[in-house]
């Protein structure tokens, strides 16, 4: 079993240079990440750039992992886009915006790669 | 080489709209001032859907508009419960299109808002919105509050145009003379630059708001030590600031729609503003992501009477987010087809709604080749809107402005495939006598 967090997502600088180029390599690199502080990264026993896997009742993604100060302990921050938002609920509690803050997630770490956008999206599909 | 001067940036609710390029050879080679290095990035350009296609065995395969048009209005005309979603990144002219098309073919029309602001405007429906424009926070503002929102990387130019770091009339002496409170669960790079800097525990906003509202009202004494994990000393020092202001201003981001309450946070915002009215002038403002997302709020609210999920299925308007929202709509799998212009669902959707969106046929509208393309049935690349092709568009304090030309090019604006789209259904309809 994974170490229990409080998922969030949001916008970054390079995600939005590349809100228009989400299929090149720059925005995988950046938006396929998740941010940890220090004490969690050491925790979990992952250096950066390695994948973990973040698990929610929804979905499950691999990502990198990434070392990021003031982020508080027990929060993953992961950049808003198609890994986000594979482990969001539909479920917009009758107000027709679905929960993409505020998550409870499980992370652990991985031998698993990271999925490009478009086998993401494969995934769906199916 | 030509200089262009007031360029307008296509990109953040900012709508930057004093950005200099140069173009040479009806390419745009250089952003020498304005823009922050989102929006330059917007300006330089990224690799494009080359040719209109349409999904045959699994791939997609390139066609002629004409093609694509008539192939996007058969699924629509045959559709019994479409979807048009998106109509945040291109001009009210397209989106003035977009709603006759929706109130033609009787769909479901919504917008991005849906996914960002909608519980503001659900607040705002219920509270209203004591605001003011942009231009008022420059000239007037000596305290500025970012709530759940972090310019920094979302709206780069914001402080500088038009908050924090701007030189207005009575605020000639920039942030020297300005007080910054942020408030955020992260320690972002906009709370770095704060006087006070709120870190909150994450979903705890309401909390937050309630306990300000009531100290700005005289009741700190019911206020405890500590509240959402920000200390009383810090609450009552912000409270101090909002007092002794001249004028404040509240941005307000993601960071409060997005989570757990919604809507609910936000009314508290506008009532803390409320209750910061018994001391001074205060504002508050929705920090709109995409650059015309505020301007599909106002064309759909002049045409349909309101701002975000509204079903025309009736042959009246009918809004219910919640029911009628997109993520909602997808989950339930209830629309049998699907129109996306100027937004990305397959990036920016749960996965749980992307999973019925990739099963069903999907007419996309977009310069840009995105997730939401691998799965999209019919494919129109369109212009650049605030490149390629101008119109009208709304700032996030519902500014018009208008974007600007600046190179032609051989796609066509989203108006016109819009208008030809409406045009073949019409003619669909006719043929089968409907
Ligand atoms: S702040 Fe927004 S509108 Fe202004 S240049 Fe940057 S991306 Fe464009």
């Amino acid at each position: 079993m994974g170490t229990k967090v409080n998922l969030i997502s949001g916008r970054t600088i390079v995600q939005g240079q590349n809100l228009d180029n989400k299929l090149s390599e720059e925005y995988f690199n950046e938006v396929a990440t998740c941010e940890l502080n220090k004490a969690d990264m050491e925790r979990l026993g992952v250096a950066a750039d390695e994948p973990v896997k973040v698990k929610t009742s929804f979905g499950e993604v691999v990502v990198k992992a990434r070392e990021k100060g003031g982020t508080p302990e027990g929060i993953i921050f992961i950049p808003m886009g198609p890994w986000a938002n594979a482990l969001v609920s539909g479920n917009t509690h009758g107000a027709g915006m679905p929960q993409y803050k505020g998550i409870d997630a499980e992370i652990e770490p991985t031998e698993e790669e990271v999925l490009h956008v478009k086998d993401l999206m494969k995934r769906y599909m199916e | 080489m030509v200089e262009i001067t007031d360029v307008v940036c296509s990109l953040c609710g900012c709508v930057c709209d004093d950005i200099v390029v140069e173009v040479e050879d009806n390419k745009v080679t250089k952003v020498k001032k304005g823009a922050c290095s989102v929006g330059k990035s917007k300006l330089m350009g990224h690799g494009r859907i080359e040719s209109p296609a349409i999904r045959e065995n699994g791939g997609l395969k390139d066609c002629s508009y004409d093609e694509a048009i008539k192939k996007a209005a058969e699924i629509l005309a045959a559709a019994r419960r479409p979807l048009l979603y998106g109509w945040s990144s291109t001009v009210c002219e397209a989106d003035k299109v977009g709603v006759e098309l929706a109130e033609e073919i009787g769909a479901v029309i919504d917008n991005t808002a849906s996914v960002c602001h909608g519980p503001s405007v659900l607040a705002i429906q219920d509270v209203g919105l004591p605001s003011c424009t942009l231009g008022e926070v420059k000239n007037r503002a000596d305290l500025v509050i970012y709530w759940g929102a972090n310019p920094a990387a979302a709206h780069a130019n914001h402080m500088k145009r038009y908050s924090y770091i701007s030189k207005g009339y009575w605020t000639e002496e920039g942030k020297k003379n300005k007080k910054l409170v942020v408030v955020d669960v992260r320690r972002t790079a906009t709370a770095k630059m704060a006087d006070v800097f709120l870190q909150i525990e994450q979903g705890k906003d309401y909390l937050v708001f309630s306990a300000l509202r009531a100290m700005l009202y005289g009741h700190e004494d019911v206020v405890p030590d500590e509240v959402g994990g920000v200390s009383k000393k810090d609450l009552l020092e912000t409270v101090r600031m909002i007092k002794e202001s001249k004028f404040g201003i509240t941005f307000f981001g993601m960071g409060v729609t997005h989570t757990g309450g919604r809507h609910n946070n936000i009314v508290n915002a506008i009532q803390m503003t409320r209750a910061a009215h018994t001391h001074t002038k205060f504002s508050i403002m929705p920090m709109r992501g995409h650059y015309n997302v505020a301007g599909i709020n106002q064309v759909c609210t002049w045409e349909t009477g309101f701002p975000f999920a509204v079903d025309l299925s009736r042959g009246y308007a009918w809004y219910n987010p919640g029911e009628v929202s997109a993520t909602d709509l997808l989950v339930r799998r209830e629309c049998d087809a699907a129109l996306i212009i100027a937004s990305d669902p397959g990036a920016h959707f749960p996965g749980e709604s992307i999973r019925h969106l990739s099963k069903i046929p999907v007419i996309q509208i977009d310069p840009f080749p995105n997730p939401t393309t691998e799965f999209a049935d019919v494919v129109i690349p369109c212009a650049i809107s605030g490149v390629e092709a101008e119109g009208n568009v709304y700032r996030m304090d519902n500014i018009p402005i208008r974007l600007r030309k600046l190179v032609d090019t051989e796609y066509v604006a989203d108006e016109e495939i819009l208008e030809r789209i409406l045009e073949e259904v019409r003619a669909i309809k006719e043929k089968g006598g409907d």
